[in-house]
């Protein structure tokens, strides 16, 4: 195989950061709080770029949905070895309803006008935990889905995806073109250098608008609030393991 | 006057629109037995209201529908039988859905949040055109769920005003279907054509002998501080005298420790246990995800400023290698 792949990136809260909900239960705050490159993105742009430098593949191109930090996340994606980047401009209201089956009819369309070979993606965002956008894509473009994937082997016009499942792992064999998402051991993402961040500036970003590939953004899901998860009693330290084995058993715990 | 007939004629209707859904479960299964997360998901289609029916579909389904029907809640057993469905890929179900759906025309399509439902349920969703719901933990109304967001930090209310709802169901946050008392009819789905895009190859499971991990009663989990995946036996045996299931955290996982499907969190299991013993855990973020919905939170640390001490209801500051063993013997008298 010696084709595209495309890779969505989504620009999210970093994941070491304590979230706060709005005092209005409107959603989270997101001014003035650091985002980062979703964990499971960043996978996902290794895998490609690993890929390309296997000569598998010959061009790896980076994709993300959002306003116009979103080139940031694209940038990052350049600095660790995408080719190129589209930022699919989404903003104000658009943004703030922008849901996975959005997302998948915009990648979908692009995977098409790109003729994409592999679109591979991360498991899920951090943030919204759907879990839906690389299964979504694969459906609306009737392709094959490797999800939550561990190890990836391209063989001739297939792909081997070993998946991580509940009891334990499973290999399947799908045709390409297919959609993968990248599970947290498929690989270790590598650091952007300085030279090749500076390098990224170079790299080319086309801006397109959802309307341009005709993908209607209509949400039919409603937000009505979001709260804080009821907090914990705080609780007590004990001294010895005869004293937690013995309160235990006073609860009836054990 | 006026109101009072309003009132009632409202009621009416709503009892009317209950009468009328009808949720499909799609059933996870191994050919042989039923996966217990279907229970959990038949409890929380049985919240909606209206009829319930299953979807086993399988090359083998003959003992799990009679499993099935006798679950209570259940009103019908949709059986489809076929070489394609080996390994239960997306690919052969997704065409077998929507033909099931266009025959009985469902309002509500669900399945246990596990690695099998949040593998298919989207992809059903997309060929209907609706944006599925993903791990709910209440249903408020047939159209209102809630469900976290950001690693269990925040609760989002959703509305889905889809013509289908399509959602996926956190096994912990709703009671398991009881196994007996029901007694529901079986029919025939005819097979979907087959798609074949797509093969199953193998599977390799980690055989255990203890509960499973998303449904045991107590679980011990072990962390970077077990240092070793030969120390992990420490927990095991502590695990052995309390009945229990082992856990990791992503750092026990990562380090080789034990395998990934043993990873509690974010992105692994969810649990909720009565009891949960984290050992050598810190509890980040991602970890804190995956457990803080157990009754009783314990934690073992030689850290007294690890995160993991605010959750826990009992902490003992202590090196793990003398106070597990300790534990152990206790638990002998």
């Amino acid at each position: 195989m010696s084709g595209r792949v495309l890779v969505g990136v989504k620009r999210v809260i970093d994941y070491a950061v304590k979230i706060r909900v709005k005092p209005d239960n409107s959603g989270v705050v997101t001014d003035g709080v650091k985002h980062s490159m979703n964990p499971f993105c960043e996978i996902a742009v290794e895998e490609a770029v690993k890929l390309k430098e296997k000569n598998l593949i010959k061009e790896v191109v980076a994709v993300s949905c959002g306003p116009q930090q979103a080139q940031e996340t694209i940038r990052t994606a350049l600095a660790m070895g995408a080719d190129r980047g589209i930022h699919v401009e989404v903003t104000g209201k658009d943004y703030d309803t922008l849901g996975p089956l959005q997302v998948s009819k915009i990648l979908a369309v692009l995977a098409k006008k790109e003729d994409a070979q592999l679109v591979i993606l991360g498991k899920q965002a951090i943030d919204d935990d759907c879990n839906q956008t690389g299964q979504m894509t694969a459906a609306l473009l009737d392709w094959p889905q490797g999800t939550f994937a561990s190890e990836v082997s391209l063989e001739g016009d297939k792909v081997k995806v070993v998946r991580e499942i509940d009891g334990g792992l499973e290999t399947i064999m799908i045709n390409t073109p297919a959609v993968v998402t990248a599970d947290l051991r498929l690989n270790t993402p590598r650091y952007a250098t300085l030279p090749n961040i500076m390098k990224a500036k170079k790299k080319k970003i086309a801006n397109v608008k959802p309307a341009d590939l005709g993908v209607d953004l209509t949400s039919r899901l409603e937000v009505m609030r979001v709260d804080e998860p009821p907090q914990r009693q705080a609780g007590v330290k004990v001294e010895t393991v005869d004293d937690l084995v013995g309160k235990l058993k006073e609860a009836g715990t054990i | 006057m006026n109101r009072a007939f309003n009132k009632t004629s409202l009621k009416h209707l709503t009892g009317l629109l209950q009468r009328f859904q009808s949720t499909l479960v799609v059933a996870e299964h191994n050919n042989e037995k039923l996966t217990p997360i279907t229970l959990n998901a038949i409890t929380a289609a049985s919240k909606l209201g209206g009829e319930v029916s299953c979807l086993v579909a399988g090359t083998n389904c003959a003992k799990v529908v009679e499993q099935i029907s006798k679950v209570q809640g259940v009103k019908k057993v949709l059986v489809a039988q076929h070489d394609s469905y080996k390994g239960a890929m997306p690919e052969e179900l997704t065409p077998l859905i929507l033909a099931t759906q266009k025959q009985f025309s469902f309002t509500h399509i669900c399945a246990g949040a596990s690695a099998f439902g949040k593998n298919l349920l989207p992809r059903v969703a997309a060929k209907l055109d609706v944006a599925p719901v993903s791990d709910i933990i209440e249903i408020k109304s047939p159209d209102t769920f809630v469900r976290t967001i950001y690693a269990g930090n925040a609760l989002s209310t959703v509305k889905c005003n889809e013509p289908v709802k399509i959602f996926t169901v956190r096994g912990t946050s709703f009671e398991a279907a009881p196994t007996e008392g029901g007694s529901a009819a079986s029919e025939d789905v005819a097979a979907s054509s087959h798609a074949g895009i797509s093969e199953w190859l193998e599977q390799s499971l980690t055989k255990s002998d203890r509960p499973e991990l998303t449904s045991a009663k107590v679980v011990v989990s072990g962390g970077r501080g077990l240092k070793s995946g030969d120390n992990f036996k420490l927990l095991y045996d502590l695990a052995d005298k309390l009945n229990a299931a082992v856990g990791a955290s992503r750092a026990a996982v990562d380090a080789g420790y034990v395998p990934n499907d043993m990873q509690v969190g974010q992105t692994g299991k969810i649990v909720a246990p009565e009891l949960y013993i984290a050992v050598g855990i810190s509890g980040a973020i991602q970890h804190l995800a995956g457990m803080k919905d157990s009754k009783t939170i314990v934690a073992i640390n030689k850290d007294p400023e690890a995160p993991i001490f605010q959750v826990a209801d009992y902490g003992l500051v202590a090196d793990l290698f003398k106070a597990v063993p300790e534990m152990t013997e206790a638990l002998n008298k």
